[in-house]
């Protein structure tokens, strides 16, 4: 291993100068190198290395799906999630663009029109918001308007929410403002697992899908079964998983806060209230029957986004329940949400402007009408 | 043509021989097949129909009473000579008749039938190019009848369709925008003459007629434009949203100049599936300020990309005219690297010219714009009276000078591709097949109300969809 990465050391900061690497022979020495680094065990892979795999194995399997994006190409993708892929299949279908959000993805929407299958980068769902009419006017409505003739087969995926102290211009939460559109289907992944099945099902769905990552997960390992790793493996769209069974309160949440959810879920635990969690997977559709079915069961909702409340995910999510379950509920709906505010820098101020696990504790205890802390003391 | 119809009916009238064979009624159908006879094979075809039916048997009755006699009487010397007197008798009768002299144009317009249908005529292009970064194409355009024909004949269509849909919008048969095309005939039509199915046309909302020149009907347009079954997005479109993915259309855009990067993109789709054919993405001097342009024009020129940008400069954006939007109106220079032509718009021939050399440059060297220096005759829309911000004589004086439409018939008769008469029925002929079109469209039904739900997604997995009571209205998306 040390002699290949002495052998590659050169070639590797080559590239990373923003070179082209070489030869292909070497560019593949690198990139089999680079992969070895990526995964830490057989068993386990991060979410990082479970997009790069299915986006992966989705252009080999299919010629007509290309990857666009800033920096996608020698950068090696400005969050890695597209490593390897140029080395491996070319600058055709791997593309560095210019920073030029509602050119380039008003290109991609052209080129899945007439049938090609794009996957567009965005570096963040921030950046999108310049190339947003063409994501709702230009992709989500055109299946409609043609009365069936065109449809746009292409992803739009990107990190979404807060990251850490990156401050108000790139930290907002965007699920609410594609989940409300007829024509998008929204996904927010949160474990490997979720990501290689959700992404590989969009790249194979007709539609346009707005694919909602997260950067602070790229990172982590999650363990995965064979049958997950498999090229085959996909997730259906528009179904939520139930991460936690529980029985005494249900709580609704997607993305980097599952892992808050579950970790709460963990506490709650110690003290008898056994929580159910509920991983949404998608957006838009919403599965409604999974949600309710699950308040039917514990009879309080809890509902936890790291977006603003106001007309955000969990309101939907609260309107659903009550219109639905409503005589099924012992406790009023209630909802755990980012700050009203601009996403301030300052570490603490950030830590107040996002729901963190203790307010999910406390929340859900307010809920089950709970006053005390019953946890045993730590000594 | 009108010769012919002479001749046909001096020899039908029945008292130059026995035969008074045609009947009125085939007059007529004659008189309305004359207009459609434009190829040297049709035409050839009327001849022969013409000879059998009227030469053959006068020739008959001639030989009858000359050969026939003679060889009849034993073929002596005195018979001969009685049947030469007899054949000369007949022919002064002929020509008295005017048999002969109704034979003269028939034959003569037949021969240059035969000679010219489809025969290459030279035209040169009166005003010439500007060209930005690239050499002119030739001023010298090579054509035929059977092209300025039809273009004659599809403008025409084209200028009655526009003109009905502004009594339907009037009388309120269409709501919502309009934006009508007449006086811009001569883009579309130029432009489709030197395409073929390989290419794609993306445009904005001024779309009817780009929807017809790329294989729709005047009956889908119509209907979509009411709002009924039978448009062509199932009336869930409208005026502005008409597609045909399978004639390369790609609508039909509502957002100004979103359509420029998606044309980017339907040309990246062709050169990355390697199909030999570019596309025309179609804006509007009001788009030609547009950021995405610029941000679709880099990547297409940095990538190569095979597409043609044809700004279609009526003057004005809405009610803005281009000196007061742009620092520079000069468009087809707007592309700075990208080469670009300015094309007289109302000149068919001139438009299909510079298509066809953008084209040629596209497929090789990647985007070039293209400026149609065009006119419309209406406001922007249906709301817009078009006299606030233009003056009435600016209007009338594009029509009496530089109409597509009348430019075309003046070619057709000097270069007597066509008489007034001709030209007349052809007009006759559109406006029947867009009155037909809209009585049919009158006919056609509102889509049914699960269309509400249908078309959201291609693929719906079944997922609920809510109506205005989501306690009475709940679908299952297909």
């Amino acid at each position: 291993m040390l002699a290949a990465f002495g052998k590659n050391r050169a070639l590797v900061s080559s590239l990373l100068r923003g070179g082209n690497g070489g030869d292909g022979a070497s560019a593949a020495a690198v990139w089999a190198v680079s992969k070895r680094f990526m995964s830490a065990s057989g068993d386990s892979i991060t979410v990082r290395e479970a997009l790069n795999s299915a986006i992966d194995e989705e252009m080999t399997a299919d010629s007509k799906v290309f990857v666009m994006g800033e920096e996608v190409g020698e950068y090696q993708g400005a969050y890695k999630v597209t490593k390897g892929l140029l080395q491996k299949f070319g600058p055709d279908r791997v593309l560095d663009t210019p920073i030029t959000e509602a050119g380039f993805t008003g290109l991609g929407v052209g080129a899945a029109m007439y049938g090609l299958k794009p996957i567009v980068e965005f570096m963040t769902f921030n950046f999108a918001m310049q190339a947003i009419d063409h994501l709702i006017n230009s992709a989500a409505k055109t299946n409609y308007m043609s009365g069936g003739t065109i449809n746009v087969p292409i992803v739009f995926r990107g990190p979404n929410g807060a990251a850490a102290g990156v401050a108000a211009q790139h930290s907002q939460c965007f699920a609410a403002w594609y989940g409300q559109v007829p024509g998008l289907k929204v996904l927010v992944p949160y474990d490997a697992e979720d990501a290689r099945g959700l992404m590989k099902a969009a790249i194979r769905d007709p539609d346009p899908v707005v694919f909602l990552e997260n950067e602070l997960l790229y990172g982590e390992s999650f363990p995965v079964s064979k049958e997950v790793l498999d090229p085959s493996f996909t997730l259906p769209i528009g179904k939520a998983k139930i991460m936690r069974e529980g029985s005494d309160l249900t709580i609704v949440t997607f993305s980097k806060m599952v892992g808050y959810a579950l970790k709460a879920a963990d506490e709650l635990a110690k003290e008898g209230i056994s929580v159910e969690v509920v991983n949404l997977r998608s957006i838009r559709p919403l599965d409604r029957e999974t949600i309710n079915a699950s308040v039917r069961k514990t009879s309080r909702l809890l509902c936890l986004e790291e977006g603003w409340p106001q007309h955000g995910v969990c309101a939907e999510i609260c309107a659903s329940v009550v219109e639905e379950s409503f005589y099924y509920l012992d406790a009023p709906v209630e909802r755990i949400c980012g700050a009203d505010v601009p996403m301030p820098y300052a570490a603490n101020l950030e830590r107040l402007a996002v729901p963190q696990i203790d307010d999910v504790i406390r929340a859900a205890r307010r809920i089950c009408f709970r006053k005390q802390d019953k946890r045993k003391a730590t000594a | 043509m009108q010769g012919i119809m002479e001749s046909i009916q001096t020899l039908c009238s029945g008292d130059h021989g026995n035969e008074g064979f045609m009947q009125d009624d085939e007059d007529e159908e004659e008189e309305n097949g004359v207009g459609r006879l434009t190829s040297w094979a049709e035409l050839l075809g009327f001849g022969l129909a013409v000879f059998s039916e009227a030469i053959a048997p006068q020739l008959q009755c001639f030989c009858d009473r000359t050969l026939g006699f003679a060889v009849g009487q034993g073929g002596s010397r005195e018979a001969w000579i009685k049947a030469v007197a007899m054949a000369m008798s007949l022919v002064r009768k002929a020509v008295k008749k005017g048999w002969v002299g109704a034979l003269a144009p028939a034959a003569r317009v037949m021969s240059q039938a035969l000679s010219t249908a489809s025969e290459p005529i030279t035209l040169d292009i009166p005003v010439p190019f500007k060209a930005h970064k690239v050499e002119t194409p030739s001023v010298t355009v090579e054509t035929s009848a059977q092209e300025l024909t039809n273009f004659f004949k599809t403008m025409f269509i084209m200028r009655r369709m526009e003109i009905a849909a502004d009594s339907l919008y009037k009388s309120k048969f269409i709501r919502g925008f309009c934006h009508l095309y007449d006086g811009q005939e001569a883009v579309c039509v130029g432009m489709e003459a030197a395409l073929n199915d390989k290419d794609c046309i993306i445009t904005a909302y001024r779309d009817h007629c780009t929807h017809l020149g790329r294989g729709g009907s005047v009956l889908e347009v119509f209907a979509e434009l009411m709002g009924r079954k039978d448009g062509c997005s199932l009336g869930k479109g409208g005026s502005m949203h008409m597609y045909n993915k399978k004639g390369g259309f790609y609508g039909g855009n509502g957002i100004v100049g979103a359509q420029t990067p998606l044309g980017a993109g339907l040309a990246f789709a062709q050169k990355y599936l390697k199909v030999e054919g570019v596309t025309l993405a179609m804006y509007g001097d009001g788009a030609a300020n547009q950021g995405q342009l610029f941000e679709a024009m880099n990547i297409s020129a940095l990538w190569n990309l095979p597409v043609i940008y044809v700004c279609e400069n009526n003057h004005y954006g809405m009610g803005t005219a281009e000196w007061r939007s742009a620092k520079s109106p000069e468009y087809y220079k707007r592309g700075d690297y990208i080469p670009g032509l300015k094309v007289d718009g109302m000149d068919c021939l001139a438009v299909k010219q510079a298509v066809k050399y953008a084209k040629e440059y596209a497929l090789q060297n990647g985007p070039m714009v293209l400026e149609m220096d065009t006119y419309r005759y209406h406001g922007h829309s249906m709301s817009d009276p078009g006299s606030t911000y233009r003056t009435r004589d600016e209007i009338s004086g594009v029509r009496q000078e530089r109409d597509p439409i009348e430019r075309i018939r003046k070619l057709l008769l000097s270069n007597n591709i066509a008489t007034v008469a001709e030209l007349k029925t052809m007009e006759k002929e559109a406006k029947k097949e867009v009155e037909d079109a809209l009585s049919k469209a009158k006919e056609s039904p509102s889509p049914d109300s699960d269309e509400l739900f249908t078309h959201v997604y291609r693929k719906g997995y079944g997922a609920k969809a809510y109506g205005a009571d989501r306690k009475e209205v709940v679908v299952k998306l297909p």
